[in-house]
């Protein structure tokens, strides 16, 4: 079957309902906001959202209604400060009430790396202390050689893995760099993998660096052309962070019924991220482009 | 009289806490004035100091004048020594390998606790923050120093959630829990520098910052705040650190004070 659908047919088939969904595992950037976009236009709901630093994606999914739980570590906007969503939704359960399960990126990364090792968990020596310590998330384990009481983090199994990389082949052997947080550890533990990519590319560039490498093809089941698919996270030599727009959107979405507004205008009003992109604006985007290429040196790899 | 320098309270905070940063040592810096300061001790005193963020990018290059607002992510790592995917980058915390870390905090108590989750009971929040982060990880696994503005509601006896361990209740507890490695090293304030008590662990007033007094600080503190026998004052910035600050930070975007 082929992979590469459109982002409509890739979130209609591998997203359902109830399910649980990495995103924003690249902390701030790479983030899939576009898919995220159209889970909130395809009306999904009921979903448990993991990632540590979701920046404002998880925000939006919160206002718009999708999310029954939270596995993270942290919610809000990075450069702005709180999320107004969050806030209504864990304060005053508007829309409605949250399940939270706190983490810490470190234990997020080792419970979904847990899961991409075929275990039920892993030991790490933080957390112990806090008072989210004693979540069902934890459990304290004496090393068995040493004795020494250590903190379990149970594996974190995504259903689906959504991710944004540089680019793809059509089988999904994805080349991804710059930061990239816990992009492998979830592609590698999730259940199911969609790429959005920035460009779909020939199977022989794939071969041409393979430690650029990060997703094996036999892990993802779509692979979705979306450029921009991460605006306004930053995609490493393909789009800069649009600062502005995660200023705008704190600013627009202080009462509930101004997200809404922002949503209709954003997200509903537009059938799909082409269209999104047009309303932000061809000087934006421009503006928001690399200019010019910050090459590495080529390795040669004969031998 | 020496023309006094003129410099505002973020300012201060941040280049007071810069001086603690040695040279030679492994620092984890968060977004904004965490990585300001280090960045500027890096300039002054520490030039072989590595920052690190927990994005996973080890030694950023990080252009003056052009800080980001937020650190795991392309700007910082558009030429840097490394990056390592994140969990990769808390595993050489928990090895051992980091120095300090660097913490901003909403709500700090007597033992150095951080609260990050919530104003209020965490099931019923008056007040839902973002969280953790990194933040738990840097102060369950390192020596922190914690740079605030001094406020009486920031600066309490208790902390309403522990977010990231410091001293949790004193004495041998922050052991107990397990915690063998780390603790809250210092908290530098626009009022004063405080450590901690080698005992009992709880938070002392060890220098004031120039021009403040021991009434101050008290007033502007949650909790019957223990005042070190022999009290120190910290050096006033000095022309070259504000210099150097002023070109990192051309339009004080981090060192813009709250409420000024």
């Amino acid at each position: 079957m082929p992979k590469v659908k459109s982002l409509h047919e890739a979130i209609a088939t591998d997203v359902q309902d109830g399910m649980s969904v990495a995103m924003g595992c690249g902390l701030e950037s790479l983030i899939p906001f576009a898919a995220s976009y159209e889970i909130i236009r395809q009306r999904k709901t009921d979903l448990t959202l993991i990632c540590p630093i979701s920046d404002m994606q998880f925000d939006q999914l919160i206002g718009a209604g999708c999310v029954k739980k939270l596995i993270a570590s942290w919610v809000g906007n990075v450069a702005a400060g709180l999320g107004h969503n969050y806030r209504r939704a864990a304060e005053a359960g508007i829309p409605r009430p949250i399940e939270i399960e706190e983490h810490s990126n470190f234990t997020i990364g080792l419970g979904l790396q847990a899961a991409a090792s075929g275990l039920p968990f892993l030991p790490t020596k933080t957390v112990k202390g806090s008072d989210f310590a004693n979540g069902e998330q934890f459990k304290r384990v004496n090393c068995p050689f040493t004795g020494e009481e250590l903190l379990a983090v149970r594996a974190i199994r995504p259903d689906v893995a959504i991710l944004h990389v540089q680019r793809a082949d059509n089988e999904g052997n994805a080349h991804v760099w710059g930061n990239f947080g816990v992009t492998r550890e979830a592609a590698l533990a999730a259940n199911k993998v969609i790429l959005t990519c920035e460009e779909i590319v020939d199977h022989e560039v794939i071969l041409s660096d393979p430690n650029r490498t990060l997703i094996p093809g036999f892990v993802v089941s779509s692979v979705v052309h979306e450029p921009f698919g991460a605006h306004p996270s930053p995609t490493q030599g393909y789009s800069r962070r649009d600062d502005d727009f995660y200023f705008e959107y704190h600013k627009a979405t202080r009462t509930r019924e101004d997200f809404e507004q922002w949503l209709q205008k954003y997200v509903h009003g537009v059938k799909d991220h082409r269209s999104f992109l047009s309303l932000l604006g061809s000087e934006r985007i421009a503006k928001l482009t690399p200019r010019g290429n910050l090459f590495s040196p080529a390795v040669s790899f004969n031998y | 009289m020496a023309t006094e320098l003129a410099y505002n309270t973020a300012e201060l905070v941040c280049i007071s806490s810069a001086r603690l940063l040695e040279d030679g040592k492994v620092v984890f810096a968060g977004a904004g004035l965490p990585l300001l300061a280090a960045i500027l001790a890096q300039k002054t005193h520490a030039r072989t100091l590595t920052i690190l963020f927990e994005g996973g990018v080890i030694g950023p290059f990080i252009e003056p004048g052009k800080l980001p607002p937020s650190t795991n992510e392309q700007r910082c790592a558009t030429r840097a020594n490394m990056v390592l995917p994140t969990t990769d980058v808390l595993l050489l915390q928990q090895r051992g390998y980091v120095d300090y870390g660097f913490l901003g905090g909403a709500q700090v108590d007597q033992y150095g606790n951080i609260n990050s989750s919530c104003i209020g009971d965490w099931n019923k929040p008056a007040v839902r923050l973002p969280g953790t982060g990194g933040g738990n990880d840097i102060a369950s696994l390192s020596k922190v120093i914690v740079a605030m503005h001094h406020e009486k509601r920031r600066l309490v006896k208790r902390v309403d959630f522990v977010t990231s361990p410091g001293y949790l209740s004193g004495g041998h507890s922050r052991k107990e829990a397990g915690l063998i490695a780390g603790g809250t090293l210092k908290v530098v304030t626009h009022l004063g520098i405080l450590g901690f008590d080698e005992a009992e662990k709880v938070m002392c007033l060890e220098a004031l910052q120039p021009g403040a007094t021991v009434e101050e600080v008290r007033k502007n503190t949650g909790f019957d705040l223990m005042i070190k026998k022999d009290l120190g004052e910290s050096t006033p910035p000095t022309e070259e650190e504000l210099r150097i600050l002023h070109i990192l930070d051309p339009e004080k975007r981090y060192t813009t004070p709250r409420g000024e």
